[in-house]
């Protein structure tokens, strides 16, 4: 891995007219993340999180300031050419799952794979079999998403996320559906994910989720306010034991 | 995205909603089944229309006598009848593409014999009529040369007559009278059914020209003469021919109007089928309409369907989908569904107009173009009302998609 960050802002502003006002949600943001990392954004509704996101998955664009990603020059691009960087570089898990119903568990994974314009992957079958195994989800693959459960429905869209090989996991509220043992089993996964090195920009307004990262960023009206290591990291697989032992008890 | 896997996902987001698509097909099979039944029943009456002319004779050309225009009055057609028997004489002489001729003589009258009597058409012709009429005697013979020559008083009639003249015995052999001239039937002769204006051709006496004239007419000049080539392609030919040896016959100087007319079959022919063309089209017009609002019913599905599916829109994009993949997946459901209901239509505008065929005696005919032409507007259908909705779709901003509850 080069030392070339996967996310380099500079001086972030986006501004939306909301009729005769402006509102100003991102006032400045510099953020770098280097590979491997695995950052927390948190922040209230309303700080900004929300739209650095959008900007970070390549869906907004910023009003001013620059933004590279994975070396790339990534704000001024067209919308199609915005698609190819989502397709190529970013996996999105959202807090929704956002799995087309009534398509199987694999097909959902094959996806992004059928819009790559590169022509280069071929066995997409295999790579979105590949992918279910990786979250161990791969005796499901031809469940309908109505027939897993959320955490399962989770690990899909996980596994929808890594099949490109992304640059970057970007994951928005990912257990804000989930309760907590299923959050933690998800954690647990986005943990092991990072491991193997594979970087991670998770936003959540929880801070018990944010233990579970290795940085925190902070947003408040647009602008950081803060941006520090996790002091005391939780590692969801003790955490698991631990809530195992306590269901035993019970 | 690849042309397979469009339409696979076309096919699956059409087979979700089953009653819905059906539906919305329904109005397309619909449109699609009419325009069919309806130029079925055109072009078969086309097809009908055709063969009763056909019937008139083969290769025929008629020539009447013309228009009298006495002091810039005129008269109107057969007002000013030059036609003579000599006429006939000179145009067989003279002609070197005329296969068959014949004068025919009109003396309208009662006939008597048999069970009773008959008001019926009475035309004197020659031996030839038979070729140009394409018309021959189911029983007995038809009157030969020395008849002719000899003014000989015998006849030949027509079904019509022979049923209700004769309807327990056999005419042949017997007497009727004519004006009460008395001829003797030596032949009966084929059915030939109506004419495309519907009169009855089997209503008719047939008999030598020149006993008609003498016995019958009593007048020097003819009112028609039938001429036939031997093939479709002299006809034009002939025609110019046929006009100039009776300009010269006629003795008519350059500046002076023909005081004949010349018509043949496919003049005739020609403005018939141009007739129920018109119809046709007018037909398949009309259904069209339908096949108009069945398109509407897609685009409003679509739309619906745009609406209630703006959350995978919205996942399609965030993972990579361009606009143009997401507007193709669309057109490709909204082509497919007018395409399947273009084929069901075919299929059910077949059967519609064999039914309708079987139940009203009409002739219906389904042709390869028309199926084809169906397949092909229902296709532009689909993408013309699918554009729309699909255009749509194509448009959305992501993040709002993904939003959307």
């Amino acid at each position: 891995m080069s030392s070339q960050p996967v996310i380099h802002t500079q001086h972030l502003v986006k501004v939306y007219a909301m009729g005769a006002n402006q509102v100003r949600a991102l006032r400045g943001i510099d953020l770098s993340v280097a590979p491997g990392e695995f950052v927390a954004v948190m922040g209230a509704s309303g700080s900004g999180k929300s739209t650095l996101m959008n900007i970070l998955g390549c869906l907004d664009v910023p009003t001013e300031g620059s933004y590279d990603l994975d070396g790339e020059r990534v704000n001024g691009l067209g919308r199609n050419a915005l698609a190819d960087i989502r397709n190529r570089k970013i996996g999105f898990v959202f807090q929704g799952f956002n799995l087309l119903s009534r398509t199987s568990a694999v097909e959902n994974v094959e996806l992004p794979l059928l819009y790559d314009r590169s022509g280069k992957r071929l066995e997409t079958r295999r790579l979105a079999l590949a992918a279910l195994d990786r979250v161990g989800l791969s005796d499901r693959g031809h469940h309908m998403p109505n027939e897993l459960s959320g955490g399962q429905q989770q690990r899909v869209a996980i596994a929808r996320a890594l099949v490109t090989q992304p640059a970057l996991l970007l994951a928005d509220e990912p257990t804000g559906n989930l309760d907590t043992r299923t959050s933690v089993e998800v954690l647990s996964l986005f943990q092991q994910l990072n491991d193997q090195g594979i970087t991670i920009v998770l936003v959540t307004h929880e801070r018990d989720i944010s233990a579970y990262t290795k940085r925190i960023v902070e947003l408040r009206d647009g602008h950081v306010i803060r941006d520090v290591p996790v002091a005391e990291r939780r590692l969801a697989s003790d955490d698991l034991q631990a809530l195992d032992a306590v269901g035993e008890v019970v | 995205m690849r042309a397979l896997v469009l339409i696979k996902v076309a096919w699956q987001s059409i087979l979700k909603n089953t009653m819905r698509t059906l539906l919305t097909m329904l109005g397309i099979i619909i449109g699609v089944g009419a325009v069919i039944v309806m130029v079925a029943v055109g072009q078969g009456a086309q097809a009908r229309i055709k063969e009763q002319i056909q019937n008139l004779g083969t290769n025929m050309i008629v020539l009447t006598a013309g228009a009298s225009n006495q002091g810039g009055v005129n008269q109107g057609a057969a007002s000013f009848n030059r036609l003579t028997v000599e006429n006939v004489d000179t145009l067989r002489r003279e002609s070197t593409l005329l296969a068959a001729i014949s004068p025919v003589i009109f003396a309208p009258g009662q006939v008597i014999g048999g069970i009773g009597n008959w008001r019926t058409h009475v035309n004197g012709v020659s031996t030839d009529y038979p070729i140009i009429r394409d018309w021959a005697v189911s029983s007995g013979s038809f009157f030969d040369a020395s008849d002719l020559r000899t003014l000989r008083k015998v006849a030949v009639i027509g079904q019509t007559l022979a049923t209700n003249l004769f309807p327990d015995s056999d005419p042949i052999g017997q007497e009727i009278q004519i004006r009460s001239v008395p001829f003797k039937i030596i032949g009966v002769l084929a059915a030939k059914g109506q004419t495309a204006g519907g009169e009855d051709q089997d209503d008719v006496v047939l008999a030598p020209y020149t006993t008609v004239k003498n016995r019958l007419a009593g007048r020097q000049f003819i009112p028609q003469i039938l001429v036939s080539t031997s093939r479709p392609e002299d006809l034009p030919a002939a025609q110019a021919e046929i006009k100039a040896i009776m300009r010269e016959a006629h003795r008519l100087a350059s500046w002076e109007a023909d005081d004949f007319t010349v018509r043949n079959q496919t003049d005739l022919a020609e403005t018939a089928e141009s007739t129920t063309e018109v119809m046709t089209m007018l037909l398949a017009a009309i259904a069209s309409i339908s096949l108009l609002v069945g398109g509407i019913g897609i685009m409003n599905i679509m739309l619906v369907s745009v609406t209630e599916r703006t959350r995978e829109i919205g996942i399609r994009l965030s993972i990579g989908a361009h606009g143009s993949d997401v507007m193709t997946q669309f057109l490709v459901e909204s082509t497919v569904m007018s395409l399947m209901g273009g084929a069901i239509g075919i299929l059910a505008g077949f059967a519609g107009a064999r039914i309708l065929g079987h139940f009203t005696g009409w002739s219906t005919v389904v042709s390869v173009p028309t199926v084809l032409g169906a397949l092909a507007f229902s296709a532009s259908v689909g993408i013309f009302f699918g554009f729309y909705p699909a255009r749509k779709a194509a448009s959305l901003n992501p993040i709002d998609a993904l939003r959307y509850e």
